[in-house]
């Protein structure tokens, strides 16, 4: 590659085929990053011409060059100061006359552009008929008919537009057309002053300086100010002497009459036999009119769209969780081997816990991002995306939004269930940016699938005779606290007159697979190198909080001794016994190679004690009960059964709540028993049955009884360990502020691991209760609050509450600083979030308790 | 000469040509910059289910604004 590689800028209208264009000249060398601050895009990549190579920058999708939206600004930007050798402007050959004002601006501002028609194959269908040549005669530009998808005229457009690129080095002779003659007779006075003190000269020509001056563009002025405060206000004063003059004479402005003049400009040359076809324009993008008859209609558009979103929703989500699921087995297996390996100790702690636990954490949304990015790719670049926004609008406007924040709130878990991750990057179709910082920081009230095993643990304690209702509502409230608050931060701190609105509805088309893939892998790969860098850091802080301090010696020896004689009674049982020696020998055989003749030896010895051991009580009722859940495994399905079990699970947790002298409660009990009895009847049941007893026998032996007492040992030095580390005191330490809200230090420690990982609340709170490690399906936590006196039913809304409130994951944080651009966005997300969760906790916990 | 009235005015399907923007500052350019300008022909291809925003057809492409947006919209019939 020479120092000396050409560069070209690929411009135009967004949905004219520009991005497509890109993708088929670069294909996957191409690289994104962003704007130094800002989240527009940059993309860059390399392409050959004829044996040569160019660098191709891809500018933002814009209608315009006057600078108002971050796209814009960036696009000039780029153009006047990395001065390209040339562009190539693709234009959506359909709608010449719209597609041609921003290449006008180019032309003004002295860039050497080549055209290139894309889309002539639907130009064409429609009857438009463009003569190139004339368009070359009348103003000297080169046009190219291209079709970006199929790839047809993009070679030559590249290989003019570098031919040019050679030739003019990145400046032409500006255009100048004329404004009429008021403003073309200031104008020259301008551009004299402009020239005379060489103001902005030569980033931009004069006579566009002098321009920008009348259009009032706040960049142009704020940069001659800077470069020369003399004459910047000499140009002002002749601005706004002008425009006076044509608000009295024109009842007009400056800026409106440049537009004016512009269209006009373009209108005429088109007329001069450059467009023809024109007139039978009528039926022209007929078919997606039909579509949008039905697709926008006013009854027919909602429902399909909630079908849509649902779809989606269900998408990312369902399916989302399979490939997660194999993502979590691997870290799972990960976090198995390498405890096989690592000795017992610290290092071991840090790696399993904080680096595989934090890293597979994050990597576990990939799949997701990936099915969402797609699905979102899909319905953007089929044009179906801008007919969402359009028919929200109206509702989104009134909380200061936009109609295009429904797709983020949806996926965040507008509908119970999605993840904020994925949802504030899916913000990224909103182009108004006040309107997506505040989707970007309400999109994590939604109640999303990490907060749902905490409100369902929950909700089945203390509100088991509503249970769907309760969650309903827990959904709702999280829509009405995302809504309310961006109501308040638009009149607050993102103040500001909503952006024009003003959208296009491209017409419908199918997706290319290829530009979907590559804006897919862009954003996952982007997700995972940004999240996965911080996270990595913050998991291992959040560990060592855990950790650290570690209980005293003479405490750590306490819990050692009270095991001691427990441990030294159980392995003198045979069949601890046997178990010890069993694994022995099994280690014994991994070391072998797998054709070692000893191999068969061992597995031989192996399987006699295997055989010894289930001959023993223990062993044999173990062998029996994975014989009996095989049997029940290979049984047909049985609604029947399952509507029984369900039955059965519901009156046992409403007798639960009940005492046995309340109203109802026998006859519950009785329900329950006929119930359990005809669940009984059913083959499932039976073999149920028949498991439940053999665990009882086998739960009631001596030496599972102490296995079982050890446990809870253990269990009680985790939680004593906990509450001596960092995490825990600080939980302890904060009793003072949250007992107003009625949560226990134990619920503190559990929340605090909360703004981790949401999934961790749980986990958290079950260790803190000394529990050990619990399942999905553990009763033993609910069992355990349920007996506790602290918790009512005041501190279960406060904690639903405050859960569904409060700061947003690590990973979101992460992600909403990386979308905002900002790190104080971050930390307001985290600080805000919290305040307003511990308000509404306290206010309803001081209400009901 | 024909009457102007507020773009907001027409009816689904009408057809009219614009004779003059308000509109100042972000406003005035957006609507300008997407070839919202006097002397363009207009047609009204629809309304959201809520009758707001509104869906217009020119230049041989839909665009859509908001009925607050349209008040800024002179037409003739």
């Amino acid at each position: 590659m020479s120092a000396a590689q050409q560069i070209i800028a690929i411009a135009g209208n967004p949905n004219s085929g520009k991005t497509t264009a890109f993708n088929r000249y670069t294909g996957s060398r191409q690289h994104v990053g962003n704007y130094p601050g800002i989240t527009v895009e940059k993309k860059a990549g390399t392409a050959h011409v004829g044996g040569k190579a160019v660098t191709l920058v891809d500018l933002p999708g814009t209608y315009s060059l006057t600078a108002y939206s971050l796209e814009e600004v960036v696009a000039r930007k780029v153009l006047a100061e990395e001065r390209p050798g040339a562009v190539l402007d693709v234009v959506n050959a359909a709608v010449l006359e719209r597609n041609l004002y921003l290449t006008l601006q180019m032309l003004e501002m002295g860039i050497p552009v080549v055209l290139a028609l894309n889309m002539m194959d639907e130009a064409r269908d429609q009857g438009i008929i463009i003569d190139e040549k004339r368009l070359e005669e009348l103003t000297g530009i080169r046009a190219v008919p291209t079709v970006a998808r199929s790839g047809e005229g993009l070679p030559e457009a590249l290989a003019e537009t570098l031919k040019l690129a050679e030739e003019k080095k990145g400046r032409a002779v500006p255009l100048e057309i004329s404004y009429g003659p008021e403003i073309d007779a200031a104008l020259k006075e301008m551009t004299r002053l402009v020239e005379e003190a060489e103001l902005l000269i030569p980033k931009y020509p004069a006579r566009w300086v002098a321009l920008k001056y009348l259009e009032r563009d706040e960049d142009i002025i704020s940069q001659g100010r800077a470069a020369s405060a003399k004459t910047s206000a000499a140009l002002e004063k002749i601005a706004a002497r002008l425009s006076e003059h044509i608000k009295i004479t024109l009842h007009s402005y400056p800026e409106a009459l440049i537009a004016d003049y512009r269209y006009g400009y373009i209108a005429s040359l088109l007329r001069q036999g450059v467009l023809r076809g024109v007139d039978e324009r009528e039926n022209r993008i007929a078919y997606s009119d039909k579509m949008d008859k039905v697709l926008t209609h006013r009854i027919l558009g909602p429902v399909i769209m909630i079908g849509v979103l649902y779809a989606m929703y269900y998408l990312t989500i369902e399916i989302g969780d399979y490939p997660l699921g194999w993502v979590e087995n691997f870290f799972e297996w990960l976090d198995g081997a390498v405890g096989d390996v690592m000795s017992d100790g610290l290092l071991k702690s840090m790696i399993t816990s904080g680096v595989i636990g934090g890293v597979g954490g994050v990597l576990g949304f990939v799949p997701l991002i990936v099915i969402m990015f797609m699905l979102i790719a899909f319905l953007e670049d089929s044009g179906y995306m801008a007919r969402v926004a359009y028919m929200w609008d109206r509702v989104f406007r009134f909380f200061g939004l936009h109609g295009a924040s429904i797709m983020p709130f949806i996926i965040s878990g507008g509908i119970a269930g999605g993840c904020a991750v994925p949802g504030v990057m899916a913000t990224r179709t909103l182009r108004s940016p006040r309107e997506r910082l505040a989707t970007i920081l309400t999109a994590p009230f939604m109640a999303c699938g990490a907060k749902m095993p905490v409100f369902l643990l929950f909700v089945s304690i203390f509100f088991q005779d509503n249970k769907a209702l309760t969650l309903l509502l827990l959904s709702l409230t999280g829509w009405a606290a995302a809504l309310l608050v961006a109501r308040l931060l638009r009149s607050t701190l993102i103040r500001g007159e909503s952006t024009p609105f003003v959208m296009e509805l491209p017409p419908y088309r199918l997706p290319t697979l290829s530009g979907l893939l590559i804006h897919t892998w862009e954003r996952a790969w982007q997700y995972i190198k940004k999240a996965g860098t911080i996270i990595l850091a913050i998991s291992i802080l959040l560990w060592a909080a855990m950790s650290f301090p570690a209980l005293p010696e003479g405490e750590s020896a306490g819990f050692a001794a009270r095991k001691a004689p427990l441990e030294e009674e159980l392995a003198a049982f045979p069949y601890k016994k046997l178990s010890a020696e069993i694994a022995g020998l099994e280690e014994e055989l991994d070391g072998l190679g797998a054709r070692d003749p000893k191999a068969a030896e061992l597995r031989a010895g192996i399987e006699e004690l295997c055989l010894q051991r289930d001959a023993l009580p223990a062993g044999r009722l173990q062998a029996e009960m994975e014989r009996l859940a095989g049997q029940k495994d290979a049984l047909p399905e049985d609604p029947a059964a399952d509507r029984l079990r369900e039955q059965a699970a519901r009156l046992s947790a409403a007798l639960e709540g009940l005492k046995p002298e309340d109203v109802g409660a026998r006859a519950m009990r009785r329900q329950l028993d006929e119930v359990s009895e005809a669940l009984e009847k059913t083959p499932s049941g039976a073999i149920e049955a028949a498991i439940a007893r053999k665990r009882k026998e086998r739960d009631a032996l001596p030496e599972i009884r102490l296995e079982a007492e050890i446990a809870a040992i253990d269990n009680e030095e985790a939680a004593e360990a906990l509450r001596h580390s960092l995490a825990g005191r600080a939980g302890i330490s904060l009793e003072g502020i949250t007992a107003p809200a009625g949560f226990d230090w134990r619920t503190n420690i559990a929340l605090v691991g909360g703004i981790a990982a949401k999934e961790v609340v749980l986990s958290t709170l079950g260790t803190a209760y000394a529990l050990g490690e619990i399942g999905e399906d553990d009763h033993s936590l609910a069992d355990r609050i349920r007996a506790d006196s602290h918790w009512s039913r005041a501190n279960a809304v406060a904690l639903l509450l405050f859960t569904l409130l409060y700061s947003p994951c690590f990973v979101t944080l992460v992600v909403i600083r990386q979308e905002s651009g900002a790190w104080r966005w971050l930390f307001f997300s985290l600080v805000f979030n919290l305040v307003l969760a511990y308000g509404v906790a306290v206010a309803a916990y001081q209400t009901l308790a | 000469m024909a009457q102007q009235v507020s773009l907001r005015t027409l009816d689904d399907g009408q057809t009219a040509v614009i004779a003059g923007i308000t509109a100042e500052g972000e406003m005035g350019r957006r609507i300008r910059d997407m070839g919202l300008v006097p002397g363009v022909s207009v047609q009204v291809m629809g309304r959201a289910p809520l009758r707001d925003p509104v869906a217009l057809r020119l230049l041989g492409f839909t665009l859509t604004l908001r009925n607050s947006e349209a008040d800024f919209i002179r037409v003739t019939r």
